[in-house]
């Protein structure tokens, strides 16, 4: 307050410059996810991200990856469905199923790095021919309806993911897995895969549909009842006879794996539940993601499952979090009423006169077309717009960052337990390990991006 | 203008949103829109600020100009018992599929017969008139799901007529897909002048053409004003430091001498000066990318305070004064 002679606006100034601590005691109590501690522990076996489409969730467990194995663990990463430049930067471009070393990465510490792409058919596919003999195997491969459900129709993805992280895991080649989940609509759908498929083969459908195909195999057994074969008749009416053959000779053929299937489900979804994972959601400071983390929160808590935290993603900050938006807006304006009238003492009408209303759009056309035109003019005329657009240029960064805060506040009020990262927003995409290292310490940092005091008054009316 | 608009987009990049404003912007003049969700997510309703949608066609929104919009989250579930009870009146035999798990299998297990289930439910509204013969909707916008799915999930009509060579459920696949591949539909993408979801929408695009499913437009959603040229952020750096310093002193915002409050704002401000010239870079790289994509491109605005139902609405006037020239039929 005392610093300097010009500053005749110093009060609001100041008022804000307390800085460190936000306005809301929501953010200042929650718990601080550590990255490390979770990492090194040789406890921690895997680590599921999941999270909404569009979070940076892969990006999150490719960086995971890569400094855990830098800290030295033997580590393999499990994505589903990568942004080519991300698979490229972890060297996996090719798309077969099976884990490749990551080269790049620093492994004096003793550990390792591969990643793999899930080939979802290929998973399908080896698992038939790893539990059927030859002949059966080649009838299911061949079968058009399996074709179909193997290529990757809803709901396959998730039990091919879980089922290929149980495979990973019996291998034991690695101390820790980590994965990131299906872009599924609800993206929480793999943890239903176990259930689904167990209500499926518990149900009396699969007998319906088995039945045609038991009786024709075992002749005699007339076991069938009119009410069954009335069920079948209406399926044939339905789907058409070819089609319902087609799913009975599927069914059939499986039906020796059934079991097996539901067993390794069962032992995945008990894995999960086990004190070596843990579970991250990924989100980012919006209002869409942070109602879908809440949701998954909540979702992995009735399902008992190990939750270590959430990492909020492409989070905000700014060195000048001392100046407001509005106070920036109005120095803006001043200096540009400076720019056209000669107005000295500069703050004069600073007050009352109407400054654009926080929320406004700011108009970047008229700052660019008059910088434009004052080319070969005076430098101060210069300066003064510039100064007025990084002043703009701050005041739509503390917009944001309040907005952020807004949407943080409402996830912590609802969940104040919950421990957070926050990973501060990179300007572009991440394309190569060194990318990946950056997340990562950002990542792993101790100290969250700076909670910013708000103008209560950035807030919307209403 | 086609009457099925579909929208999708990388996860994230307000794909929804999107389509709710598309909606309220083709409801001009007394015309009547259906917003169709598909996925489950109750996201219209959270848009609109109303109670969960249930299955069933309601009036959720009046544009501006007398036009409806009426809002539908299909239920997959539902959508089936409907069918079978519309096609082959099978209330009670209904009953007893759901019994058995038949229509639990149908919807979540069997593949693809979900997908079959939400277009076509999409397309029967769009066929669907009244009694003097109209369509009951001018519009049908579907809220579809994200653009690594989009292709297979339109084209799923087409896999289930080939598993399905003949029979009911195959005459009803090809139906929606005769609706699906001609000009009465149209397939937008909606993303961010960021690098992946344009790439996703350059391969999304391919794919949907590969498919022969008809391309609309591309939609660049959340698009920041530029605020500085980049002249400007040249000069910003190193040796106008003291003159910026001078500047911010004169606006009122402290001491530009060494350690004065103006002085110490002009590291942080030219830092992210810095940084939004970068964005600016990328920006420029990603408009060039979707320039080759040589589809019409829509760019709409972030808008500052987040999405609420005002703001929806603002949205939903950017497109409508962007469609009026080009609203061909």
């Amino acid at each position: 307050m005392t610093v300097s002679g010009t500053d005749t606006g110093t009060d609001s100034n100041t008022a804000t410059s307390t800085g460190a601590t936000t306005g809301d005691d929501a953010m200042a109590a929650t718990p601080a996810l550590d990255i490390d501690p979770l990492l090194d522990d040789p406890a921690t076996r895997i680590i599921v991200c999941c999270g909404a489409g569009g979070v940076g969730k892969t990006t999150t467990a490719a960086a995971l990856g890569v400094r855990a194995a830098e800290r030295g663990r033997k580590v393999v990463v499990l994505t589903i469905d990568p942004a080519r430049r991300l698979a490229q930067s972890m060297g996996i471009d090719e798309l077969d199923n099976t884990p490749r070393r990551v080269k790049g990465i620093d492994e004096t510490a003793g550990g390792e790095l591969s990643a793999m792409m899930l080939d979802m058919k290929r998973t399908f596919d080896e698992i038939v021919e790893a539990h059927a003999d030859a002949e059966r195997a080649r009838a299911i491969l061949e079968n058009p309806f399996y074709q179909s459900l193997s290529a990757g129709f809803a709901g396959t993805q998730e039990y091919m993911a879980m089922e290929k992280l149980g495979q990973l895991r019996a291998r034991d080649e690695w101390d820790l897995i980590v994965v990131d989940t299906p872009p599924s609509r609800s993206a929480l759908d793999f943890l239903d895969a176990p259930k689904r498929l167990g209500s499926f083969l518990d149900g009396k459908f699969i007998r319906v549909l088995m039945a045609p195909a038991k009786v024709g195999g075992r002749a005699g057994m007339k076991f069938l009842n009119v009410g069954m074969s009335m069920m079948t008749g209406t399926l044939s009416k339905l789907m058409g006879g070819q089609l319902l053959r087609d799913v009975q000779t599927f069914v059939a053929a499986m039906d020796t794996m059934f079991g097996g299937f539901r067993t390794r489900a069962d032992a995945t979804y008990r894995l999960l539940q086990a004190p070596g994972t843990a579970f991250l959601v990924v989100a980012a400071p919006e209002r869409d993601a942070l109602r879908e983390a809440a949701y998954f929160v909540e979702r992995l808590a009735a399902e008992e499952m190990p939750f270590a935290g959430l990492v909020l993603n492409r989070v905000h900050g700014s060195g000048a979090p001392q100046l407001s938006a509005e106070r920036a807006l109005a120095a803006a304006e001043n200096l540009d009423e400076g720019g056209i009238v000669d107005q000295g003492a500069g703050n004069a009408g600073v007050r009352d006169s109407s400054a654009p209303s926080p929320t406004a759009e700011p108009t970047p056309d008229e700052t660019s077309d008059s910088q434009g035109g004052s080319e070969g003019q005076s430098g101060t005329r210069t300066v003064e717009q510039l100064t007025a657009g990084l002043l703009r240029l701050h005041a739509e960064r503390m917009h944001v960052l309040a907005r952020e805060q807004r949407t943080r506040d409402r996830f912590t009020a609802l969940h104040p337990e919950v421990a957070v990262t926050e990973v501060a927003a990179l300007p572009g995409d991440v394309h190569d390990l060194a990318g990946l290292r950056a997340i990562a310490d950002r990542l792993a940092a101790r100290e969250a991006v700076e909670p910013v005091e708000y103008d209560r008054s950035d807030q919307p009316v209403g | 203008m086609s009457r099925l608009q579909v929208v999708s987009g990388k996860g994230g990049t307000g794909k929804t949103t999107v389509a709710a404003a598309l909606a309220l912007a083709l409801a001009t003049e007394g015309k009547r829109a259906l917003l169709v969700e598909v996925e489950g997510r109750q996201g219209i309703a959270q848009l609109f600020e109303t109670e969960a949608l249930p299955y069933e066609e309601r009036k959720i929104a009046v544009a501006p100009g007398g036009g409806e919009v009426y809002a539908l989250a299909i239920d997959a579930e539902r959508a089936l018992l409907d069918y079978l009870q519309m096609f082959y009146k099978l209330g009670g035999a209904g009953r007893a599929l759901k019994k058995l798990g038949a229509i639990d299998f149908a919807t979540t297990i069997a593949p693809g017969l979900r997908d079959v289930l939400l277009t076509g439910k999409a397309c029967e509204a769009v066929r669907r008139r009244d009694k003097q013969n109209r369509y009951a909707y001018d519009y049908v916008v579907m809220d579809a799901p994200p653009t690594g799915r989009i292709t297979r999930f339109l084209n799923v009509n087409d896999e289930v007529a080939g598993l399905a060579k003949f029979g009911p459920i195959h005459n009803q696949a090809q139906a929606v897909m005769r609706v699906l591949k001609s000009p009465e539909t149209a397939v937008h993408l909606v993303t961010l002048l960021e690098e992946m979801p344009v790439q996703e929408t350059a391969d999304g695009i391919a794919e949907l053409r590969a498919a022969e499913l008809p391309v609309g437009n591309v939609i660049v959603n959340m698009v920041r004003p530029h605020l500085l040229d980049e002249d400007a952020l040249r000069t910003a750096a190193g040796e106008r430091r003291t003159a910026v310093a001078k500047a911010l002193s004169q606006a009122g915002l402290g001491g530009a001498r060494r350690g004065g409050l103006a002085e110490r704002l002009v590291d942080p401000l030219l830092e992210q000066a810095a940084e939004h010239a970068q964005r600016v870079e990328l920006e420029r790289e990603q408009r060039a990318v979707l320039a080759r994509l040589d589809l019409a491109t829509y760019e709409l605005p972030l808008l500052g305070e987040g999405m609420d139902l005002a703001g929806l609405y603002r949205l939903a006037k950017e497109l409508r004064t962007r469609l009026a020239p080009g609203g061909t039929s």
